[in-house]
């Protein structure tokens, strides 16, 4: 009888719930589902994370390669980032080029990488004018249960704290460079951006975590980046009904809280990682 | 019958010298607006911000494709091309954002399985690219005789090193900035319908930035006010 409900008027279906201050999948409204987090799990990869938020599933894996750094900036590495969404996470998808929530999604974790300076882009200098390291940061979603930004931007976190590059010098003779495949340094994250996802509802109310469903029936999305110091590196709103300066507050605190949440998933992931 | 209307409402408008409570050195740079300067599309405008200028063009209530309709509502697609080159990635998401934020504001249910489609072509770009968009995708659905339950406009703030804030700044002054904030509000009851951002800054800053933008839009939607007044008193 409730299946039924819900096919036919499943905004009413959902507000039934709302009412009570929970959701179907019994969450409160500021919950989160249960976040795990698997590092290093590609062998063929420098560095790889998957993370599962809830049914949500992304994996992140990082390559490094060599390249010659920008005319303007000779001093700097690169950082590609790429979100695919295959057809194998969600019926929504057709393959071949990448669809509007593909591009949106990619650009989404270019600014995240570019506003949060998480890595230095100098640090990706080998030798400046000449040599210089370009990681290319490939985020596959396996499975689409909404929030795709928030697993996105951990499971690129999580994979580079896990690349480990090796040394790399430009010997005299030859101009070439030799790579030492057994000294390999972790890079240096200066920050650890989080992103916390909100759904709004009906104009007033603001649910976090949203999944797929929820994002369908929601009348706007609202995402926060929060770095540890509490600065802000992307507040993304892309339309939807509006929010008052008070609304946004109450968002800030939940992503404060987060933020401190999926620091101490990471720090234990991290402890755990035996140093190859 | 379009082409006799061919009338530009070609209205300067005011210079917004008048600084915000922030201080010295916030205000809009001097804007300007013509409607229904091209025949083919159903409504158009052209909106001058200072040197930015963007061209909009409406094509709606259409015909749809049958993939693309919605039973209940009006499908609303956005085009957004740049002044040089392909359109890459970042149209894409500029062009998600300013499309989010026209369904948020367009009656959509009053035109179910039928397309509004808003073309911008970037003239100029002198700094506040998203915002100038934004005003003139606006212009331009009024213009097309589009039912919206609210106007919205674009305001951008910038953030410089020692905390100074900057309404409406040129290229330069971006490019300097610690922290850029686009915001799309409405006209109704001044809510954040829309808010993308580049850089980092603190929570009191973006609150302060908020206030400032939301001063700041005043003068947009009185300046829209005054222009389609001028424009329908004529005839």
């Amino acid at each position: 009888m409730a299946a039924g409900f819900k096919t036919v008027e499943p905004l009413e279906y959902y507000r039934r719930f709302l009412k009570e201050n929970c959701r179907p999948d019994g969450r409160e409204l500021g919950e989160f589902r249960t976040t795990t987090v698997n590092i290093g799990s590609i062998s063929t990869a420098d560095g790889s994370a998957l993370v599962k938020l809830g049914n949500t599933t992304v994996i992140c894996g990082i390559k490094a390669e060599f390249a010659a750094p920008p005319t303007d900036a000779p001093d700097k590495g690169y950082v590609v980032p790429n979100v695919d969404l295959p057809p194998l996470c969600s019926s929504r998808f057709r393959s071949g080029p990448p669809g509007e929530e593909a591009q949106v999604a990619s650009q989404f974790i270019a600014d995240v990488i570019e506003n949060s300076q998480i890595i230095q882009k100098e640090d990706l200098c080998i030798s400046p004018g000449k040599l210089a390291w370009v990681l290319y940061c490939d985020l596959i979603c396996l499975d689409y249960d909404g929030n795709i930004l928030d697993a996105c931007t951990f499971a690129l976190l999580a994979a580079l704290k896990n690349v480990q590059l090796p040394e790399v010098t430009i010997s005299e003779e030859t101009a070439l460079a030799e790579v030492n495949l057994k000294k390999k340094s972790f890079l240096n994250i200066r920050t650890h951006p989080v992103a916390t996802s909100f759904a709004v509802f009906d104009d007033t109310l603001l649910i976090v975590d949203p999944t797929g469903e929820e994002e369908h029936l929601a009348t706007g999305t609202l995402t926060v980046v929060m770095d540890e110091e509490g600065k802000l590196c992307c507040l993304h709103k892309p339309g939807g009904s509006g929010l008052t300066g008070a609304k946004l507050q109450d968002c800030m605190s939940r992503a404060v809280t987060r933020h401190k949440e999926v620091k101490k998933l990471m720090d234990e992931v991290v402890k755990s990682m035996k140093p190859k | 019958m379009e082409g006799a209307m061919r009338s530009d409402a070609k209205v300067r408008g005011e210079s917004g010298t008048e600084s915000s409570p922030r201080g010295p050195g916030c205000s809009l740079r001097h804007f300007a607006c013509e409607q229904n300067l091209l025949s083919r599309p159903d409504g158009s405008a052209s909106f001058l911000q200072g040197d930015t200028s963007v061209l909009a063009g409406v094509y709606g209530p259409a015909e749809v494709k049958v993939s693309k309709e919605i039973f209940n509502k009006a499908t609303l697609e956005v085009i957004l091309r740049p002044k040089i080159g392909l359109p890459g990635v970042a149209e894409k998401s500029r062009e998600r954002l300013i499309r989010n934020t026209c369904e948020a504001v367009v009656l959509g249910t009053l035109h179910p399985r039928t397309s509004i489609t808003v073309v911008l072509q970037v003239i100029s770009d002198a700094g506040s690219l998203l915002a100038c968009c934004l005003n003139a995708a606006c212009m331009a659905l009024v213009d097309a005789g589009v039912p919206m339950r609210a106007l919205f406009c674009g305001v951008t703030c910038a953030l410089d090193s020692d905390g100074t804030l900057m309404l409406d700044p040129t290229a330069k002054q971006e490019k300097e900035a610690r922290a850029v904030l686009t915001f799309a509000l409405d006209s109704v009851e001044r809510k954040l319908l829309m808010s993308t951002t580049k850089g980092l800054y603190s929570d009191a800053e973006l609150q302060q930035c908020l206030a400032a933008a939301q001063a700041a839009s005043q003068h947009v939607f009185r300046f829209y006010r005054e222009s389609l007044q001028r424009r329908y008193s004529k005839s």
